[in-house]
């Protein structure tokens, strides 16, 4: 398969390597707002405001990144967000033992309700944002992690994408732990779990990319600053752009590096992510 | 524990949330609508009254609405065909090899879709500087004008599309290189023997089979780009006089800035109905499709 080894294949055709080339071009281009937010957010502000401007700093300094900490309380956002990553993932619990309850359960309503679960696929998050804040208003969970996190916690999607998988598992060796006398949650646990390492790798991983990123929900739900996520403290940055563009872009690091982190590292499960989906 | 119980218990909590949070708020939203909720409701219920469809009209009456309303229809109307051709050809030209380095540039188209939004806003806002940003000093190097990104009420709204279409592309990408490699090679094959020609390959064999997910591709990309929020919210706050205000973005100023809960609503309540509409109509299109 692979067409650019050397020597013993045939070299790959000139209209593969204009493609290459154009397709190259794209990808500097696509990526070339990272390379900018990268270098500029160790500009010292002079060169950050300089014209023309530099993508190269030329005295690299690390001080807004310390800034970020010390007079800016990130170190508390950062903080409240790992708090929602994790809360997320404990909904991905839920999620498989709903997408586990779909694939191996036959009880009356059954059909009904995951047709439930694939509708809420189908409804646009800004119709549910008013209401759902004033659901949560009414629970009185506003200004508390709690709140920020409950609408998060499940997906229609991730449900649909756990029971497809789950309904792989063959039922035998769920028979088998019944037999043996292993009770309802523990095969859930230490049988179905296990067994389901792929999709739950992916899930994981788009949960952390999604409670990492997520910003409007929070921006709604937390007023009180002890309660802002880091994408709450970035979009508040905006209103300094005309004075300080290198702070900005080291809050705007301090967001990216880590999922691009995680994306390098898991990327073939990101990746599978969406091609397990069965969008074919 | 009942056996007959067991399932329920395992789709329980996870269901529960769902339609609190998926299904409940469409029928609150609607209830809400019809009242006149604001901050004072909020705290006591006692204050909200029943107005009929007063919203709906006073709605339909409000100029920022319709503003709001074709903004959107613009962003769509120029970024659905942007995203779904420019992303269809990128990933055709990655399918070419499965070579390493056509592996490792699929990872650069893909790297803006999963990148926090305020962040990359943030960058293009500086990039976008009319002082100091750098696409200005690109223009001056060809003796070109400056250009007023983010303040010029028309350049504005094709602004905040350029960097969603730049956002959107990955994510369709990777479903489209998906749905190529569903392709069948003999197929390909077949037609090089024959002495069909690339571009004939692409046109007559490869796009045809990919109808499903261009169709798929297509029909979430309208849905997004009326849900446009993200860019417009963060690089523009809407301005400048609402020129690069969306439907979303409206609906949150009224919303969450106003506090005119029960005038969001309706809101809500118009692009629930314009989104339902359209996804029948394409659904519809798509039905005639497969018959043929």
């Amino acid at each position: 398969m692979p067409t650019t080894e050397p020597g013993r294949r045939r070299r790959p055709r000139a209209s593969t390597v204009i493609v290459g080339a154009l397709l190259t071009v794209g990808a500097l281009v696509t990526a070339f707002p990272f390379l900018w937010m990268l270098f500029a957010s160790v500009k010292p502000r002079g060169e950050s405001v300089a014209y023309p401007p530099h993508l190269i700093p030329s005295e690299p300094t690390f001080e807004f990144f310390a800034q970020l900490f010390n007079e800016l309380d990130f170190g508390r956002y950062l903080v409240n967000t790992l708090a929602i990553v994790a809360i997320c993932m404990l909904g991905l619990l839920l999620m498989a033992a709903a997408g586990y309850g779909f694939a191996k359960f036959t009880f009356p309503g059954r059909d009904a309700l995951f047709f439930l679960v694939l509708a809420t696929m189908m409804i646009p998050g800004q119709v549910t944002m008013i209401p759902s804040f004033l659901i949560i208003n009414g629970l009185n969970l506003t200004n508390t992690l709690i709140g920020i996190s409950l609408p998060m916690l499940v997906s229609g999607f991730a449900v649909f994408l756990f029971r497809q998988f789950m309904a792989t598992i063959p039922t035998e060796v769920l028979e088998a732990a019944r037999m043996d006398g292993a009770g309802e949650w523990r095969i859930f646990f230490s049988i179905v779990l296990p067994m389901s390492g792929p999709i739950l790798a992916v899930q994981v991983v788009l949960t952390f990319i999604a409670g990492w990123n997520s910003f409007l929900w929070p921006l709604i739900i937390a007023n009180d600053q002890k309660l802002y996520t880091l994408s709450v403290g970035v979009s508040l940055l905006n209103q300094q752009i005309a004075t300080n563009p290198s702070l900005q872009m080291a809050a705007s690091t301090l967001m990216v590096v880590p999922i691009l982190i995680v994306f390098v590292v898991f990327q073939r499960y990101v990746v599978q992510g969406f091609t397990l989906s069965g969008l074919k | 524990m009942k056996p007959r119980l067991v399932p329920y218990l395992f789709i329980g909590p996870a269901l529960l949330l769902l339609v609190t949070f998926g299904v409940l708020p469409i029928a609150v939203a609607l209830i809400v609508s019809f009242t006149d909720m604001n901050l004072a409701g909020l705290g006591d219920w006692s204050r909200i009254q029943f107005i009929g469809t007063d919203n709906y009209t006073k709605l339909f009456a409000d100029r920022a609405f319709w503003g709001a309303l074709s903004n959107t229809g613009l962003f769509a109307a120029i970024g659905v065909p942007s995203v779904v051709i420019a992303s269809l050809l990128i990933a055709i030209g990655l399918n070419r090899s499965q070579g390493r380095f056509f592996r490792a540039l699929r990872s650069f188209y893909f790297v803006p879709a999963i990148t926090a939004i305020v962040a990359i806003s943030l960058v293009w806002g500086y990039l976008f500087n009319a002082q100091f940003g750098l696409f200005n000093y690109l223009l001056s190097l060809v003796h070109l004008p400056p250009v007023a990104w983010l303040s010029d009420p028309l350049i504005v709204k094709f602004s905040v599309v350029w960097v969603a279409v730049w956002r959107g592309l990955g994510l369709n990408v990777i479903i489209f290189l998906a749905a190529l490699q569903g392709v069948p090679k003999e197929y390909l094959e077949a037609a090089a023997i024959d002495g069909a020609s690339e571009w004939r390959r692409i046109v007559s064999i490869e796009i045809p089979l990919l109808r499903f997910a261009i169709f798929f591709v297509t029909i979430t990309t309208v849905i997004a780009w009326l849900q446009f929020f993200d860019e417009p919210f963060v690089l523009t706050k809407g301005g400048p006089l609402g020129a690069s205000t969306s439907i979303s973005l409206f609906l949150y100023q009224k919303g969450f800035s106003a506090s005119q809960f029960g005038y969001a609503s309706a809101g809500s309540v118009v692009l629930f109905v314009i989104i339902a509409a359209i996804t029948l109509f394409q659904l519809r299109l798509r039905r005639a499709d497969a018959d043929y």
